[in-house]
C-alpha cells in the first residue's frame, strides 16, 4: 500500500468535505471537518465516545444532511447529497447497528441496498451476487443466501451486512464505511475481513474504518483521522499510527477542576466494603463499595457498564446478602426515564411511594406528597413550571433533574446512575455534581456510570470496563485521562 | 442442527397442520363434505373472508392493524348493493374513492407518526355511519354480474376452494417473491434500515393500505354477491376474525414477518371451525369461543416451537 503517499500528493480526491458541520437541536456534533478521501487509500478513524465518528459517517452516506460547508464529489460540487446520491457516487455504509431486515432472507435483503434489482430474476441474481462476495470475504462461511436473517447468529448477520455492502450491481462500489465491523466477529472472520479490507484497498476502492480496536487500525490503515468533539485533532500518516501515538492523540487534558470528591473521601472512606456483588460474564468481576462513597465506572460506550449496574440492581432488591434500598436513575430518559403523561410532582414522588412514603390507612398521605415534591422542588430548582404541569414541558436538563430528585427523595441507600447527564446542559451538570456530593456525604452510595471522562474526577474509585469485564480500578489521584485511555483500550488476547 | 432445522420446518407447517386437524374430524362425521357441492357449501363464505384477511395482512406487514376493516367490508357491500346497482359509474367512483382514502390514511399515519389503532378505530365508526347513512335498514340487491361471477360453477373442484388458491398465489407472487413486495416487507423489517438507504416509508405504507383497500374493497364485493342483498352490520366480525387468520396463518405483529399462503388457510380454517360445531350440534353460540380456542392452541404450539429451536 505505499500508493498512500502519492495518491494524496496528487488530486485524486473521491469525496471531500470542506468545512461541514451539524447540529442536532443546540448540540453541535460536527464542526469544522476538512478531509478528503482519496481512492484507494484506508483511513482509520479513532475516538471517544460522542467524539462525532458516527455523525460524520452519516453525513457521508447521505443520511444526514450537514447544516453547513460543502461536499465535492469527483472535484464537483455537490449540493443535494443524499442517499441516493450517495449511493450514486459509489459509497456504501456497513453501519453499526445492524441494518439488515430480520424478516427477509439474506438474498432478499440485497434489494433494499440495491434499487436496479427487479423483475424477472432478480432473487437468483442477488443469491448470485450476495454468495460470490461472502464467499470472496470470508470463504468458507457455508452460508447458501435463502436464510432468513433472524435465524442466523450475529457473527453471520455481520458477515452478510459487510457483504453486501461490497457487493457491485450496476453502480461501482468506490467507498466503503465500515462502522465497528469486527464488533461481532469472532478473531478468525476478523482477520478475513482485514485481510480483504486491505486488498479491496489495493484494488482502489476507498475503505474507512472506524473502531475502537486500535490494533486493527494500526494493521490496514493508510493513514488515521483522530476525532474529539465534533472535529479532527490530528491525521496521522501510516508511519506514525501505532496504538500508542493514536491514543495520545485522542487524550486531552483534564480540566484542572478541584475534585472535591476526592478530598472529602479520604475522611469518609471505611476500611470495610459495604456492599459488594459479582457481576458480568459468569459473575466474574466483583464490584465493591462502601457507604458514602461515590464509584465510577467508565470505559467505551457499551461495553457491559448498563448490564453491570442492572446486574447489581436485581441483586439489591432481592433477598441475600447484596440487599440494599436502590434507586435507579436512567439515562435514556425518554425510554426508561420519564412517565411523559404523568405530571413533574407524580413523576417526582413515584419511588418515594414504593419506599420511604408513610401511608395513612393504608392510601397515600396526600399533604405528605405535596411536602416532599416541594422540598426537592426547592433543592434542585426548578422555576417556571408548576409542579401539576406534564413533565414533557420541562426542558431536558430539568427532566433529568426531576430523575434525580427522585430517586434521592426516597428511602434509598444505594444509588444507580447510568450516563444521567447525557445531553444534558453545564450548568444542569454542576447542580447534579453538588447533589451527588451533597448526598454521598451524607452515607449514600453511589454507582455512577458515565461516557464523560470529566466527570469521573467526582468519583473516589473507578472500574474501567472492557467487553463486559473490568481491566482495572483507578482510585481517584490515579484517574487521569491517559490512563483511562489505556484502560479503556485494553485488549485481551483474542 | 437438523431437530432445530426440523423444529423451524414445523412451525412454517402450522396453518396447514391446524387446517387439517379441523377438517379430518368433519370428513369422519360427514364423509359427503369431499364431494362438490359439499366442499362448495361448507367453504361458500371463506372467499371474502380470505380477502379480508388479506387486507388486514397488508395492514400487519408495516406493523399496523387495521380495526376497520369490518366496517370497511360492510360499506363496500352497501355501496355495491345501492350506487352500484342504480348508477354504476357513480358506484365504480365511490368504490375507487374508498381505495384512495385507504391508501391516503396509511401515508397520514406515517407522515404525523400516529398510532394505527387510534386512527383505524375512529375510522370504524367513519365507515359504519356511512352505510347507514346509504342503508339505513337491511336490503339492496346485487348487480347481476356480481352474483353470477360468486355462483359461477368451475370444473371439478368447487369453486371456493379455486378462488382461495387462486387468491393465494397471486398474493404469494406480489408480496413474497416480487422485489417490490420484498422491499414494502423491509419497511415493517427495519424500517430505520430502509429509510437510511433512502426508500420512503410513506410511500411503502402509502401501497400497502391502498392494497388493503383494494382487497377490502374486492372482499365486500364478494360477500355481497354472496348474500345478494345488504346490511351496514353485515361484516363487523370480519376485523377480528382477520386478525386471527392473520395470526394463525404464521403472521407476527411486529417485524414484518407475514406468510401469505398461511394467512389465507388460517382464513380457511376459521370458516370451518364455524361448520365445525354445526356437524357436532353445538349451538352456534360457541362459534366465536371455538375459533378463540382454536387460535390459543395454536399460538401455544408455536410458542412452544420457538422455545425449542432456541435450545
Amino acid at each position: 500500500m505505499g500508493g498512500a503517499g502519492d495518491t494524496i500528493a496528487g488530486d485524486d480526491a473521491l469525496i471531500r468535505f470542506e468545512g461541514i458541520g451539524k447540529t442536532f437541536g443546540r448540540v453541535r456534533a460536527l464542526d469544522g471537518i476538512d478531509f478528503a478521501f482519496m481512492r484507494g487509500e484506508c483511513v482509520g478513524i479513532a475516538g471517544h465516545n460522542g467524539a462525532g465518528k458516527s455523525t460524520l459517517m452519516a453525513v457521508l452516506a447521505g443520511v444526514h444532511a450537514p447544516t453547513q460547508g460543502r461536499i465535492e464529489v469527483d472535484g464537483r460540487d455537490a449540493p443535494h447529497y443524499d442517499a441516493n446520491a450517495a449511493r450514486e457516487a459509489g459509497v456504501r455504509c456497513v453501519f453499526q447497528e445492524l441494518s439488515l431486515c430480520a424478516n427477509l432472507t439474506v438474498a432478499e435483503n440485497m434489494c433494499i441496498v440495491h434499487p436496479q434489482l427487479h423483475g424477472r430474476g432478480w432473487r437468483r441474481t442477488a443469491t448470485r451476487l450476495m454468495r460470490e462476495k461472502l464467499e470472496e470475504i470470508f470463504p468458507g462461511n457455508g452460508l447458501k443466501g435463502n436464510e432468513l436473517v433472524s435465524d442466523l447468529t450475529l457473527t453471520q448477520q455481520q458477515m452478510v451486512e459487510i457483504a453486501r455492502g461490497f457487493t457491485v450491481n450496476d453502480t461501482p462500489v468506490r467507498l466503503v464505511i465500515l462502522d465497528e465491523p469486527t464488533s461481532s466477529l469472532d478473531a478468525h472472520t476478523a482477520e478475513q475481513l482485514l485481510a480483504f479490507v486491505s486488498k479491496a484497498a489495493q484494488g482502489g476502492i476507498t475503505c474507512l474504518l472506524i473502531t475502537h480496536m486500535l490494533g486493527e487500525i494500526e494493521r490496514v490503515a493508510d493513514r488515521v483521522m483522530v476525532m474529539r468533539d465534533g472535529g479532527i485533532v490530528s491525521v496521522l500518516p501510516r508511519a506514525q499510527s501505532s496504538r500508542a501515538s493514536i491514543i495520545q492523540a485522542m487524550g486531552q487534558h483534564l480540566e484542572a477542576d478541584k475534585t472535591p470528591g476526592a478530598t472529602q473521601s479520604q475522611v469518609a472512606r471505611s476500611t470495610e466494603r459495604h456492599f459488594r456483588w459479582n457481576v458480568g460474564v459468569k459473575r466474574h468481576t466483583p464490584i465493591e463499595a462502601a457507604r458514602g462513597e461515590v464509584v465510577g465506572f467508565a470505559g467505551l460506550a457499551g461495553q457491559g457498564q448498563t448490564e453491570a449496574l442492572l446486574a447489581i440492581y436485581e441483586a439489591a432488591s432481592r433477598r441475600g446478602p447484596g440487599r440494599a434500598k436502590v434507586a435507579f436513575v436512567a439515562g435514556d430518559r425518554g425510554r426508561d426515564g420519564v412517565f411523559p403523561i404523568w405530571s413533574i410532582a407524580q413523576n417526582l414522588d413515584v419511588r418515594w411511594l414504593a419506599g420511604g412514603a408513610t401511608r395513612r390507612r393504608g392510601l397515600v398521605d396526600l399533604a405528605a406528597a405535596r411536602a416532599v415534591v416541594e422540598a426537592w422542588r426547592l433543592k434542585i430548582g426548578i422555576r417556571g413550571a408548576a409542579m401539576s404541569a406534564g413533565i414533557l414541558s420541562l426542558s431536558g436538563g430539568n427532566q433529568q433533574k426531576v430523575l434525580f430528585a427522585r430517586a434521592l427523595a426516597s428511602d434509598a441507600d444505594l444509588i444507580l446512575m447510568d450516563d444521567p447527564t447525557r445531553g444534558v446542559d453545564v450548568g444542569t451538570k454542576r447542580d447534579i455534581y453538588q447533589l451527588v456530593h451533597d448526598e454521598s456525604a451524607k452515607g449514600r452510595t453511589f454507582i455512577w456510570y458515565t461516557t464523560e471522562n470529566e466527570e469521573l474526577s467526582h468519583c473516589d474509585r473507578t472500574y474501567v470496563f472492557r467487553s463486559a469485564a473490568v481491566t482495572r480500578v483507578l482510585h481517584a489521584d490515579e484517574c487521569t485521562e491517559e490512563a483511562l485511555l489505556a484502560a479503556s483500550f485494553e485488549e485481551q488476547a483474542a | 442442527m437438523t431437530l432445530a432445522f426440523t423444529q423451524a420446518r414445523l412451525r412454517a407447517m402450522l396453518p396447514a397442520i391446524s387446517l387439517v386437524a379441523v377438517l379430518i374430524p368433519i370428513l369422519v362425521m360427514q364423509p359427503a363434505v369431499m364431494s362438490y357441492f359439499g366442499s362448495s357449501l361448507l367453504l361458500n363464505l371463506a372467499v371474502p373472508i380470505v380477502l379480508a384477511t388479506l387486507a388486514q395482512l397488508a395492514i400487519i406487514t408495516v406493523n399496523d392493524l387495521d380495526l376497520s376493516i369490518g366496517p370497511f367490508v360492510s360499506l363496500v357491500a352497501c355501496i355495491g348493493a345501492t350506487l352500484l346497482v342504480k348508477t354504476p359509474w357513480l358506484g365504480a367512483l365511490a368504490l375507487a374513492g374508498c381505495v384512495l382514502a385507504y391508501a391516503a390514511v396509511g401515508a397520514l399515519i406515517e407522515l404525523r407518526q400516529i398510532p394505527s389503532i387510534v386512527v383505524t378505530l375512529g375510522l370504524s365508526f367513519v365507515w359504519s355511519g356511512l352505510a347507514i347513512v346509504l342503508l339505513p335498514s337491511p336490503g339492496g340487491t346485487s348487480p347481476t354480474w356480481l352474483g353470477a361471477a360468486m355462483n359461477y360453477q368451475t370444473p371439478f373442484i368447487a369453486a371456493p376452494i379455486v378462488w382461495s388458491v387462486l387468491i393465494a398465489i397471486i398474493g404469494h407472487l406480489l408480496l413474497m417473491r416480487s422485489s417490490a413486495g420484498v422491499r414494502v416487507r423491509g419497511a415493517g423489517g427495519n424500517p430505520r434500515a430502509m429509510r437510511r438507504f433512502g426508500w420512503s416509508l410513506v410511500r411503502s405504507k402509502a401501497t400497502l393500505y391502498g392494497v388493503a383497500g383494494v382487497f377490502g374493497v374486492l372482499s365486500g364485493l364478494s360477500l355481497l354477491g354472496l348474500t345478494t342483498s345488504a346490511d351496514a352490520n353485515l361484516a363487523l366480525r370480519y376485523t377480528l376474525l382477520s386478525i386471527a387468520a392473520v395470526i394463525l396463518g404464521g403472521g407476527e405483529f411486529v417485524g414484518g414477518r407475514v406468510s401469505v399462503i398461511g394467512a389465507v388457510l388460517g382464513a380457511i380454517t376459521l370458516t370451518l371451525a364455524a361448520s365445525f360445531l354445526a356437524f357436532l350440534n353445538i349451538s352456534s353460540d360457541w362459534q366465536v369461543g371455538m375459533q378463540g380456542a382454536i387460535l390459543i392452541v395454536v399460538l401455544s404450539l408455536r410458542v412452544l416451537l420457538q422455545r425449542g429451536e432456541r435450545r
